[in-house]
């Protein structure tokens, strides 16, 4: 037990220590969503009206709309990218390193899963800074209670992220898995617009949006924002984080064979 | 015996990589592992690891099955792997430190192992330096000290001269002889005839078969090595 959790402090570090080397890395993290927040949100503020639902009691401006989505986008890339990392190091061979450490490998892969998810909740909070340093500002006790739901989300998409790199052979794949994946993922759900939006144009995809677990991630996150419960949203997350993470654990399951690259 | 195979086999979908290789690295010396490319070291490696389960057969380290008590025979083995393992922007010392703590250990007794490591294989004074600094024979034993931090009893090495020159490749052969002698199972997979020595354990693989195993004169029955090898390999071809 004792070494388990010394392995774990261990990976957890690793990404840290990775995560502060790389500079770019962060900064790319932030540019990403605060570019949405000040430009695109901007230019659209005028365009789309919205209502008041729940969560919110008043009148938003569609910037305050879309911090929540921006939130799970930094989550979403980041899962994607400490992936990408993986497939990088099975290349470099440093993921042998992690699997053949003498500890059942669901552990080693939760480690894994739970260093990278700690990086992308460190940045959800350096944008919600940086969002209240512009101005978009929400209910003091929303920021604490939005930490158990970002790091819900963040270890549902790093699972994904995690399953997805098991598939992969190869470094030059994985940029078509990013654009199949993230864009659809991202583009079809609640993050920009309220799906009831969406309905108003296409039945169809306000269906897709709503099976979406990026949408459950996002409404999981705003609900926690300001105060509010959304068991529904907790459901369909919980459930993704379990299949994605199923579904990792099975990609690395040595009786199917490490591919190799 | 140290490490035993027995009867291994693997194959990728139809193509089989291995084919009922059986043989023993014994304590205290080195066993070459020779083989030209493709002829399944890489394979045997993965399964050895435990990075891949074997279609049949069965992997033993000190006594510990790999399929049924992973943990402790991986416990008891030190990996060396073909490809560079090590974080190049994180010094040797938190390199190794890393590896300790994934083996559980932690704290001064981690500090203590990783001291002693860094001694043997003469590294002690890059332990600050980061990994990006150093050549690729220094990481190449940085690779090896790593492998030794938790006392393994067999320590397995994949072609581990792969692109060092011809001095660094002479210093870690010679180190890792050392190393047998003292009583550890070397495992030492290589295509290269000139890194085993006269006295060493010599499995000879070839084509995901075992061609040939036992003491190096033994082998070849007085014949140099290299000559043995190219016409051993090459007939079978």
């Amino acid at each position: 037990m004792r070494a388990a959790l010394i392995a774990l402090r261990a990976v957890v570090a690793r990404e840290a220590l990775r995560f502060v080397h790389q500079r770019e890395r962060f900064v790319a993290a932030l540019v990403r969503p605060l570019v949405w927040l000040l430009v695109f949100a901007a230019g659209f503020r005028a365009a789309l009206g919205l209502s008041i639902t729940p969560p919110y009691q008043t009148y938003i401006t569609y910037e305050t709309y879309i911090v929540p989505g921006l939130l799970g986008m930094i989550l979403l890339f980041n899962g994607m990218q400490s992936s990408l990392s993986l497939v990088y190091d099975r290349e470099m061979g440093s993921m042998k390193v992690l699997l053949t450490a003498p500890l059942p490998r669901w552990w080693l892969l939760l480690a894994k899963l739970m260093g990278s998810t700690a990086i992308s909740v460190l940045q959800a909070y350096v944008f919600l800074a940086i969002a209240a340093a512009f101005g978009i500002v929400l209910p003091l006790w929303g920021y604490v209670a939005a930490l158990p739901a970002l790091v819900l989300a963040g270890l549902m998409l790093g699972a994904l992220g995690l399953a997805l790199s098991s598939f992969i052979r190869q470094l030059e794949n994985f940029a078509g898995v990013m654009n199949f994946v993230i864009f659809p993922m991202f583009f079809l759900s609640s993050a920009l617009y309220p799906l009831w939006k969406m309905a108003e144009s296409s039945e169809l995809l306000h269906d897709i949006c709503a099976a979406n677990p990026f949408t459950h991630a996002v409404e999981l996150i705003r609900f926690a924002l300001y105060l509010d419960w959304n068991g529904w949203a907790l459901l369909w997350t919980s459930l993704a984080m379990l299949a994605f993470g199923a579904l990792a654990l099975w990609g690395y399951d040595p009786a199917r064979g490490m591919r190799r690259g | 015996m140290t490490l035993s195979v027995e009867d291994l086999t693997y194959a990728y979908g139809e193509k089989r990589a291995l084919d009922g290789v059986s043989f023993a690295a014994p304590a205290g010396r080195f066993t070459a592992l020779l083989g030209p490319n493709g002829a399944g070291k890489s394979t045997l490696f993965a399964l050895l690891a435990g990075l891949l389960r074997p279609g049949s057969g069965r992997v033993a380290v000190a006594g510990h099955d790999m399929a049924r008590a992973s943990r402790a025979a991986l416990a008891g083995m030190g990996i060396v792997f073909q490809q560079p393992t090590l974080d190049l922007d994180l010094s040797v010392r938190q390199n190794l430190g890393y590896f300790a703590a994934l083996r559980g250990l932690a704290g001064r007794e981690a500090r203590t192992r990783i001291d002693a490591a860094l001694d043997r294989l003469e590294m002690r004074e890059r332990a600050g330096e980061k990994v990006r600094a150093l050549n690729g024979g220094h990481r190449r034993r940085t690779e090896i000290a790593r492998a030794l931090l938790h006392h393994p009893s067999v320590l397995l090495l994949d072609e581990p001269t792969v692109g060092l020159d011809a001095a660094s490749r002479a210093a870690i052969t010679a180190h890792v002889h050392d190393l047998a002698r003292e009583g550890l199972a070397v495992l030492w997979a290589t295509h290269l005839t000139d890194e085993v020595g006269a006295a060493d354990h010599l499995v000879v693989l070839h084509r995901g078969e075992k061609l040939a195993d036992g003491g190096v004169a033994e082998v070849t029955r007085g014949a140099p090595l290299s000559d043995w090898f190219l016409a051993a390999t090459g007939k079978a071809s």
